[in-house]
């Protein structure tokens, strides 16, 4: 594995039964990189992003994240996902928990960490994403900008190197998306890697190294952002770009 | 940077896909997988073959008394030649003719029903009419139909009036329940709720040993009821407690914004509960009313206990034909098979409503 | 204005106009009913109560003689077959129902099947019928006492029913009990204690087996230690039947076999539909935390999918209730067989005893409604 990547994903190949979900992806992320993926819906870019901490499976193909290579082995998988923390697009923050609970659950019960060091980490990462005051709160008492926050703090608790983000504003109101675009884009001025499916242009192209174009299972075309999003080369990446940026 | 071409589609790989990966996965995927699996099968070979031996290979299909009964299988025979008592109990049976054209109609109605009932009110009418023509056809006493009094009644014949006279009769009156309880009027919602609960509340046993017992007590000496009414009031007064609770389910569903637009509107309390409303809400709460169905279905079979001859009390009572003793078991068997059949069916069509209204809704 | 059209004026008369037409109704039929009851001699009133009865009861929980008891005596032992049946059925429907219902979830295509077989196969058949099918197929087809089906050293199975050495307690026994007692509270403190070290050091404590020691091991020490303070009165085949011992009846075993099987796939679904409820983002979420399976199931699934599947379950304990009043099928002696059955066939008075067994089962209703609203209070998934 090549110094400078931390993933390194080489023909990948996946199936649904029959359908053949994922084509011959090649993908080398590097340390830091801040990469958008983005493409029609069915076009396979959030199961490429599942499968780079193994909520997906798949039948062909390597995936190897920071020197652990992805199989069905339990302990490497909970190695990468100790590395890997994931942001999705319903939030996912669990009902029944306030809160703060819901942050230092993973700490203490996978990382055994004593309760009120995990605390006073969740509270850092609270006042971060600026939602310390909710801490005791239920998730269902928040709005859905607050709860994505919460999420992004819930990842960041694990103090992961490797960040992916699965439209993690489609489920949003539009007044609160960029309250959480914000966020992000205060992570991208660290060190950490960080994976996004998104269809945020304007955050692509403030942020992202590098943009990728997924269609039909396959990884269509890369570039920077402006080259992306100025000239675009290939037919398909050129309708795509007419039909989301149109209104 | 790059642009990349079309890629091929491709099979998946034979080894991972098919029957063996199948079964790798399902099956055998882990130790404790191997062991369960090892373990049902081996429960399926200590039920089946020992049933299908007394059921089918051993049994007797033929013949016409007990002597013909000569295996250690199954004796097929007694329910041959007790089946008409099963269907028809003691109903006449030159007259046998009468209770199958009443479910004939029932199809024929049903027909009727579905493609020419256009508005409200016909369809109100047609609803309405089958049960009268039905009641006529298999009571008799006019058009030169003799009398069959009630108490020839029995087996599925029995059953299935006493499922479909429940079943309608219970659902206006729980309409009429759950609006009363949805109701502003705190008096009218008061008597709902007390109603409901209190019915919820007893076993349908006692309902049924009150309308057996009580019920005449509440009338003046000359007004009899025949045991069957008797038991078909308990049980209507007794499902639409249960109606009512699912169609006010059915009316929580319904946002606010109904009611109101329908008052904004102009439309009456009644106009607007039976034009708009009602008809969402039974829309959300048909797979419960017939899972209500199913069950009332299968409670026809507690008729036995205050002496009315349903499909199970006729099987009960002739397993003590003495002519025919020790083939109890055969007749529950079948009995079993009958209602299994039946609320199976029910179910599966309860599902097939539900699908279909889905899709509506989305 | 014209008054008629005001809307409160019109809901006042036509709540008035109900309350008339409900007295009125109430009048009519409570004055052919007195007129009725005279016309047949039927006392009223509920001095009954106090009347010997005069007949036998087959299983009696309580001292119960026919010469003696009162119909007050047996409307007590009614109750009492109700809530043991009741509570018997409850208990091995919800173990059997978490079974199944797990089962169901199963990965493994044949369990999965076999328990969706189960479930769908009891679910259709009336409970009355399988109450039926047990006594008079499985139960009635059991040797006679002289030819038992032995199933361990002293328990015997025959058509007259269930046969167990009884337990009879000396007096060294209560030390068994404290210490039962003690080592409850001791494993509770060891909760407590392992509960502490997660917080404050991140820890975890593996106690099951510690408590399992404890729970019994401590009873079981002190028991021997008191020169084992128990002995049991074996059923012993004298003649044609057993006696000594503890017996349970075929119309007790089969009441309660139907109820359980019965229930149980009530039970199952709605264990099923607790868990098929919480969204599928929930696993994935909790996954890529870092979370095992098993961390999963008990910090994130099972939480929220029990706070679903209680009301239904709690639901079917009532219905289980409710549906141990067809022992009358078969005689076993519940409330509504010995008392709105025999009581009311001696007496005649029908009325009050259908009221009272009616309001009895209304009582055990609203409590259990009562206590599963306490429940849920409790365990509401805070919202907006």
């Amino acid at each position: 594995m090549n110094e400078e990547n931390i993933i390194e994903i080489k023909n990948l190949n996946k199936w649904y039964g029959d359908f053949h979900v994922l084509k011959d992806i090649n993908l080398n992320i590097k340390k830091g990189e801040i990469l958008v993926i983005c493409g029609p819906s069915g076009s396979g870019k959030s199961t490429v992003t599942r499968c780079m901490n193994y909520l997906e499976t798949f039948q062909e193909g390597s995936i190897n994240i920071d020197g652990t290579e992805l199989t069905d082995d339990v302990k490497k998988i909970k190695q990468v996902r100790s590395e890997v923390a994931m942001v999705f697009q319903h939030f996912e923050l669990f009902p029944h928990l306030t809160i703060l609970d819901n942050l230092i659950l993973a700490p203490t019960h996978v990382h055994h960490q004593p309760r009120h060091e995990a605390i006073d980490t969740a509270m850092k990462y609270l006042e971060r994403v600026n939602i310390a005051d909710q801490a005791d709160k239920y998730p269902n008492q928040l709005s859905g900008g607050q709860k994505q926050r919460v999420a992004i703090a819930r990842a960041l608790c694990a103090n992961p190197k490797i960040m992916l983000f699965d439209e993690p504003t489609s489920a949003l109101d539009p007044e609160m998306i960029s309250e959480v675009l914000d966020v992000m884009m205060e992570l991208a001025t660290e060190d950490k890697t960080m994976i996004c499916v998104t269809h945020e242009m304007g955050f692509a192209r403030k942020v992202a190294d590098r943009v990728i174009f997924m269609a039909d299972g396959q990884i269509v075309e890369e570039n920077t952002p402006e080259e992306f999003f100025h000239n675009p080369q290939s037919d398909r990446l050129k309708l795509f770009l007419e039909q989301i940026l149109d209104h | 940077m790059a642009v990349y071409d079309l890629k091929p589609t491709r099979e998946a790989p034979s080894n991972l896909r098919g029957p063996i990966k199948w079964v790798l996965e399902n099956l055998l995927s882990t130790p404790l997988n191997v062991a369960l699996t090892f373990l049902g099968i081996a429960f399926l070979f200590w039920v089946i073959p020992p049933f299908i031996q007394w059921a089918i290979i051993d049994a007797n299909f033929v013949g016409t008394t007990k002597a013909d009964c000569t295996g250690d299988g199954a004796c097929w025979v007694f329910i041959h030649q007790k089946l008409t008592l099963f269907i028809y109990g003691f109903y006449p049976q030159d007259d046998y003719w009468r209770i199958n054209s009443a479910v004939g109609l029932a199809f024929v109605f049903g027909a009727i029903f579905k493609y020419f009932g256009r508005s409200f009110i016909t369809k109100i009418l047609i609803f309405s009419l089958y049960p009268i023509v039905a009641y006529f056809l298999i009571s008799g006493g006019y058009f030169g139909l003799e009398t069959v009094p009630t108490d020839k009644w029995g087996g599925l014949s029995l059953t299935l009036i006493i499922a479909s006279v429940g079943i309608v009769m219970a659902f206006p009156l729980g309409v009429v329940l759950a609006f009363g309880r949805a109701s502003d009027l705190p008096i009218i919602r008061n008597i709902s709720v007390v109603y409901i609960e209190f019915i919820r509340g007893v076993p349908l046993i006692s309902i049924l040993f009150m309308a057996s017992v009580i019920l005449p007590l509440f009338f003046p000496e000359g007004v009899s009821f025949n045991k069957l009414l008797r038991a078909l009031i308990g049980i209507t007064l007794f499902q639409a407690a249960y109606v009512a609770e699912i169609i006010r389910g059915g009316l929580q569903a319904i946002p606010k914004g109904q009611y109101e637009a329908a008052d904004s509107l102009g439309l009456s309390y009644w106009q607007k509960m039976l034009l708009v409303i009602l008809p969402q809400a039974l829309k959300v709460a048909i797979p419960n009313l017939v899972g209500a169905s199913i069950a009332l279905f299968k409670d026809t079979s507690l008729v036995l206990i205050i002496g009315l001859f349903d499909l199970l009390a006729m099987v009960h009572l002739t397993g003590s034909d003495a002519s025919w003793m020790g083939f109890d078991t055969e007749g529950y068997v079948f009995v079993t098979l009958i209602f299994w059949i039946f609320c199976f069916s029910l179910s599966k069509y309860g599902k097939y409503l539900e699908d279909r209204f889905n899709t509506n809704n989305r | 204005m014209n008054l008629l059209n005001n809307q409160k004026f019109r809901g006042i008369f036509f709540q008035l106009l109900t309350v008339i037409g409900l007295v009125a109704f109430l009048w009519y039929i409570t004055t052919n009913m007195f007129h009725n009851i005279e016309q047949r001699g039927i006392t009223t009133g509920f001095d009954f109560f106090g009347q010997i009865a005069g007949f036998g009861i087959s299983e009696s929980p309580i001292p119960y003689s026919d010469q003696t008891s009162t119909y007050f005596d047996a409307f007590k032992v009614g109750i009492i077959n109700t809530l043991i049946v009741s509570g018997v059925g409850i208990f091995f429907a919800s173990i059997l129902g978490v079974i199944i219902g797990v089962a169901r979830l199963s990965k493994n295509y044949i369990v999965s099947k076999l328990s969706l077989g189960y479930i769908e196969f009891f679910r259709n058949i009336p409970i009355l019928l399988q109450i039926l099918f047990w006594y008079n197929v499985v139960l009635a087809a059991l040797p006679k006492p002289r030819q038992s089906i032995q199933l361990a050293s002293d328990m015997f199975l025959n058509n007259r029913g269930l046969f167990v050495p009884k337990p009879i307690m000396e007096a060294g026994f209560t030390f068994v009990i404290i210490a039962f007692v003690l080592a409850i509270f001791v494993s509770i403190f060891l909760v407590k204690w392992a509960n502490k070290r997660f917080e404050e050091t991140g820890k975890e404590s593996f106690l099951l087996p510690w408590i399992v020691l404890i729970i019994v091991g401590l009873p079981l020490g002190v028991y021997f230690l008191s020169g084992s303070p128990l002995h049991f009165d074996y059923p012993a085949l004298k003649g044609f039947n057993f006696r000594g011992g503890m017996s349970y009846s075929p119309e007790f075993l089969a009441l309660t076999f139907a109820l359980s099987i019965y229930t149980a796939t009530y039970i199952a679904e709605a264990i099923r539909s607790g868990i098929e409820a919480i969204p599928k983002g929930q696993k994935e979420a909790a996954a890529s935390l870092g979370l095992s399976s098993y961390q999963s199931l008990k910090l994130v699934i099972l939480p929220q999918a029990i706070r679903i599947a209680i009301p239904p379950i709690i639901n079917q304990y009532l219905n289980l209730t409710k549906n141990s009043s067809l022992a009358t099928a078969i005689g076993y002696p519940e409330l509504v067989t010995v008392f709105a059955g025999t009581c009311l066939n001696q007496t005649g008075q029908a009325i009050e005893i259908i009221l009272v067994t009616m309001l009895v089962y209304l009582t055990i209703s609203l409590t259990i409604s009562f206590v599963l609203n306490i429940i849920n209070k409790k365990m509401e998934i805070k919202g907006r």
